[in-house]
């Protein structure tokens, strides 16, 4: 094995150990910026020796002992020779799972208990969202900097100063390293699932751009999700943003055209669905409806994804339930966007009056003012009622409003081809 | 990326000898660690070649061949399908795969093609697809802005 193979395989073995060796050193050391840096002193420390020592048969393990040790000297030397002393020398005793097979390590409770810690540490509400992005898919996700920052396309030093930050802020607000219990879990977790979201619509929405590199940020979510799915089975909401995030990601090879320009969700070839991860998706859903529980916002998400990815075709939609789904969506999470995504299925459901009904109290709203989606689906209605002078001063508004120029183009090409007056009075 | 791992035959698993229960157990937590680490998709075991069949083809003619076929260790008696983030990822989650077998065999790492490995050489190649899908395209345009955009969380 060469020196770069030996590199490669280093690299792999940090993808695999990285999050669970950070959560196993931050219960030690109670701080989880210190615990990267250790982990990653330890992974310094492989690159110099495994070169020529070969890699050792249990490498997690190997890391983990490493890291440890340091962590000691490290204690030692700051004199905190107190209660956190008398737990590592406790650590250091119970050398079984340096013993142990690195698999049972991975299926052993204690570890999945650390791993939700750190994760539930990364999206703390006292980092501001690019911080806890950031702080999860270099620390959960074992991502480098570099890998983050190519990802959102920002410079390395830029990720790095908010990596530093947010390690400093966590450390300064003296975050427990802990789950949290009671009535802030609901709160946290939905921190979590933000942040997870919130990384795979990068990806998503990169997708009918010009970039092809970027869906990579939506399997990095999806390893997350499904990660996070294991670790709080008994939380249905997990389970509906994994749902949610599966059956969008069966779609992701349909909704780009040869041109690199968006395919619409009913437009799609539906062959190109890919069906493993549509069949992942609702059994994940299923998961989350058996847990039961209030209504909850990933889940109905979920829920409405489904009846998609259930249609064979998209007239075998079935709009009343995504009607009716999207009111409670409405109700539980109000937001003009999904009012909007009511008005679409009502549309297509009871006809494009009930819709266009839905969309006019909308046009008041002055969230949706810059929104162009408003009066694009507006003028979809307008046209299915006859109303061309109407829709084609919509689909121009719509036209300046849009950041898309492929969809600006569309839209004008659209207004264009709305018949004028005249020909609307002789029908 | 994604990766079939395929595990080739042996002349006991052809000889459908079942894993032990040591094994089992074994193989058990190598499963739960993948789907742990969320990386797992699927994964099967499969049954000897004397349960399955090989169709030939020839130009239009199919012949249907029965089961067992010889040469084991070209059969597959098992796959995964993994989701990880790079060919050496993959290969270090094959090392960690407990040995099914008795005798020397190999197991083989394969990457799944995924849209983007299409890219342009396929646009060039097959232009009246697209003009097709334009076509289409055409024709659903006046449903083409009924679906707005999820609301992002």
């Amino acid at each position: 094995m060469t020196t770069s193979d030996t590199h490669r395989a280093i690299d792999a073995v940090w993808r695999i150990e990285s999050a669970k060796l950070i959560a196993g050193l931050a219960r030690i050391v109670r701080d989880v910026g210190l615990a990267e840096d250790l982990a990653q002193d330890a992974l310094v420390a492989a690159l110099e020796r495994w070169p020529e020592s070969g890699i050792p048969d249990k490498p997690g393990a190997w890391l983990m002992a490493t890291a440890k040790h340091r962590a000691f000297d490290l204690l030692r030397r700051n004199k905190l020779l107190d209660r956190k002393h008398e737990e590592l020398g406790r650590e250091l005793e119970t050398k079984q799972e340096m013993a142990a097979p690195d698999l049972d390590a991975a299926i052993d409770d204690p570890v999945g208990d650390d791993l939700l810690r750190l994760i539930f540490t990364a999206c703390h509400p006292v980092l501001p969202t690019d911080a806890r992005v950031a702080l999860t898919l270099r620390m959960v996700g074992g991502l480098t900097t570099e890998e983050i920052a190519r990802a959102f396309l920002v410079p390395v030093p830029t990720i790095a100063q908010r990596i530093v930050r947010a390690k400093r802020t966590l450390s300064e607000a003296k975050v427990p390293f802990e789950v949290p219990r009671g009535e802030q879990l609901a709160a946290r977790l939905s921190s979590v699932l933000g942040v997870i979201y919130l990384i795979f619509n990068e990806g998503y929405a990169a997708t009918a751009g010009d970039d092809w590199t970027r869906p990579a940020l939506c399997e990095d979510a999806l390893r997350l999700g499904r990660i996070l799915a294991e670790l709080a089975q008994e939380e249905p909401e997990v389970h509906g943003l994994v749902s949610l995030m599966e059956i969008q990601a069966s779609r992701l090879r349909a909704r780009v055209g040869p041109m690199g320009e968006p395919i619409l969700l009913l437009d799609q070839d539906r062959g190109r669905w890919d069906q493993l991860l549509v069949r992942r998706g609702l059994a994940a859903l299923d998961r989350a409806e058996a847990l039961g529980g209030a209504p909850a916002p990933y889940t109905l998400q979920a829920a409405i994804a489904a009846c998609h990815a259930r249609a064979r075709t998209a007239a075998e939609t079935d709009w009343p339930r995504i009607a009716a789904l999207d009111e409670i969506l409405g109700r539980i999470a109000p937001s003009p966007v999904v009012e909007l995504n009511r008005a679409v299925a009502v549309g297509m459901a009871f006809g494009p009056a009930a819709g266009l009904e839905i969309v006019d109290e909308l046009t008041s709203h002055r969230s949706l003012e810059s929104y162009h989606l408003l009066p694009a689906v507006r003028a979809d209605f307008l046209i299915k009622l006859g109303r061309f002078e109407e829709a084609r001063s919509e689909l121009e508004r719509a036209a300046t409003l849009t950041q898309n120029t492929r969809e600006r183009r569309l839209m004008l090409e659209r207004a264009a081809a709305c018949p004028p007056e005249a020909a609307e009075q002789q029908r | 990326m994604r990766f079939m791992v395929l595990v080739k035959a042996t002349k006991d698993s052809e000889a459908g000898v079942l894993p032990d229960a040591t094994l089992l157990s074994e193989m058990g937590k190598y499963n739960e660690a993948l789907v742990k680490a969320g990386v797992m998709l699927a994964g099967e075991g499969l049954q000897a070649s004397s349960k399955g069949a090989r169709v030939r083809f020839s130009g239009a003619k199919r012949t249907v061949i029965d089961g067992p076929f010889a040469e084991a260790k070209e059969l597959i008696a098992g796959f995964w399908l993994i989701q990880v983030k790079s060919k050496d990822e993959a290969i270090e989650w094959v090392k960690r795969i407990p040995n099914p077998h008795n005798e020397d065999f190999e197991i083989e790492v394969r990457q799944v093609f995924e849209p983007e490995d299409f890219g342009p050489e396929l646009n060039a190649q097959v232009p009246e697809v697209f003009e097709a899908e334009r076509r289409f395209r055409e024709a659903g345009k006046a449903k083409q802005t009924a679906q707005p955009k999820k609301p992002a969380k």
